[in-house]
């Protein structure tokens, strides 16, 4: 069927480039590559390189200076539908307690079920009983539960999301992991997650892609063959070992 | 916060009182050592049978109403005007760098100087003191009402773009509630500018209201109904002070869980 085997997203000689004081500074040269319904791709590379920009570019919130980009087989030219975005830090709104903040992209699209639904996705996030609580008062692993909800509410085909366990320890980073994982594998959305965490990556990941230093291109672009569902010991595995080290070369050839 | 609480003791609500008693007996004193004059200083209860005489034949109440109804009209203006005006500039970087120079200039102005200019234009009655609570209150709204929208998080403004959010809900959802807390801060500041604004057109030039009352005061040597009338500002300026505070407990319910205000700062 032509249907599914339209990629999920595809990019073809996609350039982004932001102005600065001193002219055009180029962060992304062309970068093509499609990403098939279903998989989990995270994306690697040095701080700077322009990840940020290439979920920007993704979710419609920036247009690229040349190149198109494709969503569904549909070239994007803003927000759309369909897309769900967690960013880096929780990015919640702290008038709003926990339920409210699931419940606002149903909201806005004026859906008389908004609450229900919201309810039942704190549920699948593991937040039974935090429903009335503010922001403000929520841990930080609680808080970007309550963002990975809301970006899982609206039921969207592609999840994009921006380092979202960057600012939690490593204890509570591994129990995220494992929590998205479990949710990706009842729901198989489309997943395109930044992170710096090498481990991080090959535990989750289908596939990974490294970018290179700015103006960054895909330097490395690699399957991750591990069966799933994946225990967290498949981290000690050697296959495991052989796939961090090579990403681990390719993202230190970057570094001066 | 916790500190304060212990230093005013177990009973933080007699403090107020407590003060009030202390001038009140201090000021009798004084009457009493110095033998002054009753239209230089009239003693407390002097004060107290002029306020009841006041009370009795309607005069507070009349004159009370009138800068009542100046000082919430021009605070309601100037409210308007300074909140649309501070939406679309915050909204229009180029606009506010070009008119920032102006607007601040005008504040240099003081409304003093100009408060004769509106009487002459504008009459002694109830359209030039409007006017003049409005000026006065038009600065703070506007600069808290832009420093407010600026305070709206970037990443907020990007997922409510990403969700497709439309212009009347953004506002709706997300930069009313944020800005709300820095523009109360400025309807605070603009609520005790208002009675002054009020007094000073009064005093001007006006056939009634609070401040033609403390001219008629000094007028007649009837330096006691010149106190009634302060005394009347000051609860009239309380009042609305408090009322802004109220608006605030009601409405950033969601800061004063973890903080809870005090009636001199709504937020910290
Ligand atoms: N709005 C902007 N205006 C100008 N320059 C920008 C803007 N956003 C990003 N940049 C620049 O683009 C480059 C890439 O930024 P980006 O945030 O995409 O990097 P990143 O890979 O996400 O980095 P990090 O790992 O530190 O988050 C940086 O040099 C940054 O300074
Ligand atoms: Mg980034």
């Amino acid at each position: 069927m032509a249907r599914t085997a339209t990629p999920m997203l595809s990019l073809e000689k996609v350039s982004a480039s932001f102005a600065d004081r001193s002219g055009q500074l180029a962060v992304l040269r062309n970068l093509s590559f499609s990403v098939p319904r279903g998989q989990f791709v995270c994306v690697l590379g040095p701080s700077g390189a322009g990840k940020s920009t290439l979920l920007r570019l993704l979710a419609g919130l920036l247009a690229p200076a040349s190149g198109q980009i494709l969503f569904g087989g549909q070239p994007v030219s803003g927000p759309q539908a369909g897309v769900g975005l967690v960013f880096q830090d929780a990015n919640l709104m702290p008038w709003r307690d926990a339920l409210d903040n699931v419940a606002l992209p149903l909201e806005l699209r004026h859906d008389p079920d908004a609450i229900d639904r919201a309810w039942d996705m704190l549920q699948v996030v593991g937040l039974r009983g935090f429903e009335q609580v503010l922001p403000s008062e929520l841990s930080g692993g609680m808080a970007q539960r309550v963002a990975i909800g809301r970006a899982l509410v609206q039921d969207p085909q592609l999840l994009l999301l921006d380092e979202p366990f960057g600012s939690l320890d490593a204890l509570t980073r591994e129990k995220m992991g494992e929590e998205l994982l479990r949710i990706w594998e009842l729901e198989h959305k489309t997943v395109v997650m930044v992170t710096h965490d090498i481990h991080e990556a090959l535990y989750l990941a289908d596939r990974v892609l490294v970018l290179g230093r700015r103006p960054a291109s895909i330097k490395l672009d690699m399957q991750v063959r591990l069966a799933r569902p994946r225990k967290l010991a498949v981290r000690y595995s050697p296959a495991f070992g052989r796939m961090a080290a090579r990403l681990r070369a390719a993202i230190e050839v970057q570094a001066v | 916060m916790k500190h304060e609480r212990e230093r005013t003791g177990a009973y933080p609500w007699l403090l107020g009182p407590a003060v009030a008693a202390v001038t009140v007996l201090a000021w009798e004193l004084l009457v009493r050592v110095t033998q002054l004059p009753a239209f230089i200083l009239p003693a407390p209860g002097a004060v107290w049978r002029r306020l009841v005489l006041a009370l009795q034949d309607g005069t507070l109440l009349r004159h009370g109403l009138v800068t009542l109804q100046e000082v919430v009209l021009g605070l309601a203006m100037g409210v308007v005007a300074a909140g649309l005006l501070g939406y679309w500039l915050a909204r229009s970087p180029r606009w506010e760098r070009l008119l920032a120079p102006f607007v601040v200039a005008s504040q240099s102005v003081p409304i003093v100087a100009i408060a004769p200019l509106l009487v002459i234009w504008f009459g002694p009655g109830l359209l030039s003191k409007t006017l003049i609570c409005a000026l006065i209150v038009f600065f703070p709204i506007l600069i808290n009402t832009i420093i407010g929208l600026h305070s709206v998080p970037q990443e907020l403004r990007d997922l409510m773009r990403s969700l497709q959010a439309s212009r009347a809900q953004t506002f709706r959802l997300l930069e009313l509630p944020a800005a709300l807390p820095v523009f109360l801060g400025g309807l605070r500041i603009g609520a005790t500018l208002s009675v002054i604004g009020a007094v000073v057109g009064e005093l001007v030039g006006a056939d009634r209201g609070l401040g033609f009352l403390i001219n008629v005061g000094r007028g007649q040597y009837d330096t006691a109904l010149v106190f009634v009338a302060v005394f009347a500002l000051v609860a009239l300026a309380l009042t609305l002070y408090g009322l802004v505070s109220l608006a605030e407990r009601r409405w950033l319910w969601w800061q004063q869980r973890t903080n809870p205000s005090s009636f001199l700062y709504g937020e910290s």
